[in-house]
């Protein structure tokens, strides 16, 4: 009885999507990508109807990064992935929902674009704001988004604290650096787009730490002229990463699909749309033509300064760890 | 109430809905399906935590802060709605005026209002920068980003509870006894305190505790306003958000765990306060 229920619903089910004729696709991304994802998935479209003659529908969902992969975990049926933070792909991993090599399936482990950290700072850089040691000064307002609830937070952390480590810093000296500019917080956002309004629409504070590809829809929103973007001396690779939902593309047959979907974003033009978004793209040619938007800076790795973003969190943001020690040590 | 009370008197073939084993099953059911299965599994995720991760998770400094704002937050802002939600139920009920109607609904938009709207709204105005924030801020007066917000946010959603449970009350009230009072010489202040109290007591306390309960689960508008600093004005449902953040599902219920206990006494209190009070007024 039950499995010849299924095997009707499972008929049903082909039999509309036979008369749809399209396959729909599902691509379950952070917030800020929003924008992005938009252009993309048009490209995309035509893209896959010209090579294949075939018609796709793709549908986004947004939220916060690991709020959707929490969301896919308890069973959303995204067939992609497209993350801010690689310990949301790994949560999906463990739970084996994505597979466990998701990292070496794509190119450049796995992250068509990256974004690193940088300052936005009011028209004019009023405060004569430069580098991470002018966030610490008496009387800067910072604006940055709490590391444990959002993955733009945990960046601009672990961003501030390269900092002090490449320049060797001793531990002491940098758990009383990131207290003193935590103390320089009025807000500490939720989560990315938190952050930007509290910032802009609220003209809170005199600099917001965020990423890159925050900018362009900072100048869209708001207009170029509202914000100075500020480059500090250094900052993180925050590598955005993608994995096709393995659970769900078995369930629906868009493994091609999902996999297509997600190998075009290194594609020349998926490259092109996401610079153009202000998100880096991983091809180094793009990256060149676009050299006006990505300004050089000195960046560094998570790899290269903390093994890995899991290992960050265990000994920075988990509760007890030492951005709890800035609020509750007196 | 006075009809319920008179069924049992006319006899056990009397009542409305059919059978009593009938209707206590299906409120059984309906009652466990809704309510009891949803929080028996919010316990039993704790019990992959032993009992000292459950104690270090309920008790790190920053969820104790997160209670005392969240508890004593919403205790001022459901003072404060008993006070003016009484004197807005008090006009309603007592005045006309032109616009009533209309100020009667306006009552209600706090029910109805997703609670995010009302938190965005509440920051633009009183923010740094906001059309009265702008000018109480020189003043040295900050309302936003601070648990002052917090307590102005819980005010906003809690009020329609006070005035919907006090205006029936206020309306079935007899106008002859507060006359009576009256013609034998009460003060104005005896008239209220003697006579009008005591039969809206229970309906101000259960407005209190509706008023109390609803903020101490509010999150959306309370985020916007709050600035969300870690010891400072950080509510529990974002710390419970921060722990899910952190794919800490276990942490996360086990904070759910002592809010649901903690909010489930204060109700049960509250409710054993209204039935004392109840009887003590003679059953009104």
């Amino acid at each position: 009885m039950k499995t010849s229920l299924k095997t009707l619903l499972a008929a049903a089910a082909f039999a509309a999507s036979g008369l749809a004729s399209a396959q729909t696709l599902l691509n379950a991304s952070y917030d800020v990508a929003r924008e992005f994802y938009k252009d993309y998935n048009a490209a995309f479209i035509a893209h896959y109807k010209k090579t294949t003659g075939k018609d796709v529908k793709i549908d986004q969902a947004h939220g916060g990064s690991s709020a959707q992969a929490r969301a896919v975990a308890d069973g959303l049926d995204a067939d992609v992935v497209t993350m801010n933070t690689t310990t949301d792909v790994d949560f999906l991993a463990e739970r084996g929902v994505v597979a466990k090599d998701w990292a070496s399936r794509f190119p450049g482990n796995a992250s068509p674009t990256s974004s690193t950290m940088l300052f936005l700072v009011r028209n004019g850089n009023p405060k004569g704001i430069k580098d991470w040691d002018d966030l610490v000064k008496p009387g800067v307002g910072v604006v940055v988004v709490n590391p444990k609830t959002g993955g733009n937070g945990r960046y601009a952390y672990l961003a501030a604290l390269g900092y002090l480590k490449k320049k060797g810093a001793t531990e002491a000296q940098q758990q009383e650096f990131l207290s003193k500019l935590y103390k320089n917080v009025p807000v500490l956002a939720r989560g990315g787009r938190d952050a930007t309004t509290a910032f802009l629409q609220r003209n809170t504070g005199d600099v917001l730490i965020t990423f890159e590809s925050e900018v362009e829809s900072v100048n869209k929103e708001f207009g170029a002229d509202k914000v100075d973007v500020v480059y500090p001396s250094i900052s993180i690779v925050a590598e955005n990463p993608v994995a096709v939902v393995e659970r769900t593309v078995a369930k629906k047959g868009t493994a091609e699909l999902a996999k297509a979907y997600l190998q075009y974003l290194y594609s020349d033009e998926g490259q092109e749309i996401a610079a153009k978004h202000s998100i880096r793209p991983h091809s180094a040619a793009v990256l060149k033509k676009y050299a006006s938007t990505f300004k050089p800076i000195k960046l560094f790795t998570v790899q290269e300064l903390y093994g890995s973003l899991a290992e960050a969190q265990k000994v920075y943001f988990n509760d007890g760890g030492q951005f709890d020690k800035i609020y509750t040590v007196k | 109430m006075s009809a319920a009370a008179a069924v049992p008197a006319t006899g056990a073939n009397r009542k409305v809905l059919p059978g009593f084993n009938l209707t206590l099953g299906y409120t059984l059911l309906y009652l466990s399906l809704i309510v009891l299965i949803p929080l028996s599994a919010l316990v039993l995720k704790t019990f992959t935590l032993s009992w000292d991760q459950f104690w270090a998770a309920i008790s790190s400094p920053r969820v104790v802060a997160s209670y005392r704002l969240t508890f004593g937050a919403s205790f001022i802002a459901a003072l404060v709605n008993v006070v003016f939600g009484l004197l807005v139920a008090w006009v309603l009920v007592r005045y006309t005026f032109p616009g009533k109607k209309i100020i009667d609904a306006l009552v209600d938009l706090p029910f109805a209002l997703p609670t995010a709207v009302a938190g965005i709204s509440l920051t633009a105005l009183l923010a740094g920068n906001g059309w009265i924030g702008q000018y109480l801020e020189p003043l040295g007066i900050k309302l936003a980003f601070n648990p002052n917000g917090v307590v102005i946010a819980l005010i906003f959603i809690g009020l329609p509870f006070v005035v919907r449970t006090v205006q029936p009350v206020l309306e079935e009230g007899e106008r002859e006894l507060e006359e009576a009072a009256m013609c034998l010489g009460a003060t104005r202040l005896q008239t209220f305190t003697r006579v009008i109290f005591p039969s809206i007591a229970p309906a101000l306390l259960t407005g209190f505790a509706m008023a109390f309960a609803r903020a101490i689960g509010e999150y959306g508008s309370v985020i916007f306003i709050a600035g969300n600093m870690p010891m400072v004005s950080e509510i529990t449902p974002l710390v419970i958000i921060g722990k899910l953040e952190q794919y800490d599902y276990a942490g996360a219920t086990a904070v759910a765990v002592v809010m649901l206990a903690l909010s489930f006494v204060l109700l049960l209190v509250i409710n054993a306060l209204q039935g004392w009070q109840r009887r003590r007024s003679g059953g009104t």
